[in-house]
């Protein structure tokens, strides 16, 4: 594989860009492989690459029904950060921060990593008091939180309302500094490339029809572009995980939900950080283009749609402008919608299945961008071993029965409530 | 912007709805012995189908009646609604 590089830049400059190689191939699929991973997203690139680095498994297939990096991975906000309360999230987050820092060196591919830190808005006293809980969780896992005072928020992001006669009043704030955003288009490129180096063949334009089980193992995979032997299937395929639950007769807790987000005209930098409202639903950041990028509450009702209604995008906008108001003289320049894996405690899973040889990947919610490298890793590690790794046994599928939820929000099994 | 006929007061607009999930699912009867798997399928395992799809909604702004909705999941088109004690061929 060619190294991208200072030199390899200019020594291409200088032969008019006409010899680069191709990022990845384009292979037909083989009649067999190890491991074939469904879904050529974000956390199925990741997969696939940590497969070959961390367990030299190169007999690999990803299969992609569209193409890689059209789905969740380049739909998203960008945002990545790991405050949260509870250690099986916080623990698998922060392994995730770590990948994160490495990440561009690690493929050599600029993922543009840019840790500008994450503003969580308190509007009450209560507010305050479970934010300084849950920095506190945090802190004791290793994750850097500093709880804001009204004053320290102001001084960081003025353009917020502050204001005496506002009906959500800004009381603080919660800060994980290390928090931040990436190029998301080029987290799964990045992956591509390196999978593809090692001999993974990212197989796109193919749907997976069907799936060849006898006597309770995985035997392969039927595709539109014919049937494919494998050792071990890795479903990792989001939003479209209940399509293919229902090929295997199984019923996941996991309902699929429609998502929006929107960017603004794109001015000059005002926002050095990524804040979300902590009265409802909305969260911003500006691009490195300039646009704000925006995003909120689910549509709330069940869609494979990929794309939003009104109401939604203006209830959150809403919110919006009730935190800066500024945002008010912004023209949006687009919106667009994903379809996410809503699971019913709001924490995802990372487990084997009743089906021998057969790995879950789903129930990313809200988060699942920002869980990329931690999520392919530890997926890995499940598929290659076959056994879970400790940063994903809470993410079992059994947990919805064994009653050992993972309930971060406290939202019950109604995660699509807004 | 879904529109959506309320059996009792007509078509409103999507605003006035408060979603309610799945319609088909069915607690387990009373006064009987529950396996762990039917509380399971009853409070957590849920089909999410990409098509027709029988969900409940509530009027909220509105007659604040629970109703039933018969929606496409992949193009939102509405086929049909029902009262909640509507017999549903």
């Amino acid at each position: 594989m060619q190294k991208y590089s200072i030199f390899s830049l200019v020594k291409n400059a200088l032969t008019g860009h006409q010899n680069w190689d191709l990022a990845w191939k384009d292979p037909n699929p083989k009649e067999e492989y190890d491991v074939v991973i469904i879904g050529g997203g974000g956390h199925g690139l990741a997969t696939a690459y940590y497969l070959a680095k961390e367990h030299q498994i190169t007999k690999v297939a990803i299969i992609e029904k569209g193409w890689i990096g059209g789905g969740n991975v380049g739909r998203n906000t960008t945002i990545i950060r790991s405050n949260y309360m509870h250690d099986e999230n916080g623990l698998f987050s922060e392994f995730g921060m770590d990948l994160w820092r490495k990440m561009s060196q690690d493929l050599n591919y600029n993922v543009m990593f840019s840790p500008r830190g994450i503003i969580n808005l308190a509007h009450s006293d209560a507010q305050m008091n479970a934010y300084a809980r849950r920095g506190n969780s945090m802190r004791l896992n290793g994750i850097d939180a500093v709880l804001l005072n009204r004053e320290e928020v102001k001084e960081i992001i003025p353009m917020a309302d502050f204001s005496d006669n506002v009906r959500f009043p800004i009381f603080g704030g919660l800060m994980q500094p290390s928090a931040g955003t990436a190029r998301h288009d080029a987290v799964a490129w990045g992956y591509a490339r390196q999978a593809d180096s090692m001999g993974v063949d990212i197989i796109q334009n193919c749907e997976v029809t069907g799936f060849e089980v006898s006597a309770g193992k995985i035997k392969g995979i039927r595709t539109s572009r014919g049937n494919i032997k494998a050792k071990k299937v890795g479903l990792c395929v989001a939003g479209s995980t209940n399509i293919l639950a229902e090929k295997l007769n199984m019923t996941l807790p996991i309902e699929t939900h429609l998502l929006q987000a929107c960017v603004s005209e794109p001015v000059k930098p005002v926002l050095d950080k990524v804040v979300t409202f902590g009265a409802g639903h909305f969260y911003i950041s500006q691009s490195d283009k300039g646009e704000m990028v925006m995003g909120g509450d689910l549509d709330g009702y069940n869609s494979y749609a990929q794309r939003g209604n009104l109401p939604t995008l203006q209830h959150v906008l809403t919110e919006g402008i009730a935190m800066m108001p500024f945002l008010s003289k912004l023209k949006m320049l687009r919106t667009w919608g994903g379809i996410m894996d809503m699971s019913m405690d709001g924490s995802p899973i990372i487990d084997k299945t009743h089906i021998d040889g057969l790995y879950l990947n789903c129930g990313w919610c809200y988060g699942g961008f920002k869980a990329t490298p931690a999520s392919g890793w530890t997926f890995a590690h499940t598929i290659a071993q076959d056994r879970v790794h400790e940063l994903n046994a809470g993410y079992s599928l059994n947990r919805f029965s064994t009653g050992h939820l993972i309930d971060e929000k406290g939202l019950g099994t109604k995660t699509w409530i807004s | 912007m879904l529109h959506i006929k309320c059996p009792h007061c007509g078509m409103r607009s999507q605003n006035e709805f408060s979603y309610g999930g799945d319609a088909t699912v069915k607690r387990p009867a009373l006064n009987k012995e529950v396996t762990d798997q039917e509380w399971d399928n009853f409070v957590y395992n849920r089909v999410s189908p990409r098509g027709k799809h029988l969900e409940l909604w509530q009027h909220l702004s509105g007659c604040r009646q629970w109703i039933k909705v018969e929606r496409d999941t992949a193009t939102h088109e509405i086929f049909n609604t029902y009262k909640t004690n509507e017999e549903i061929a």
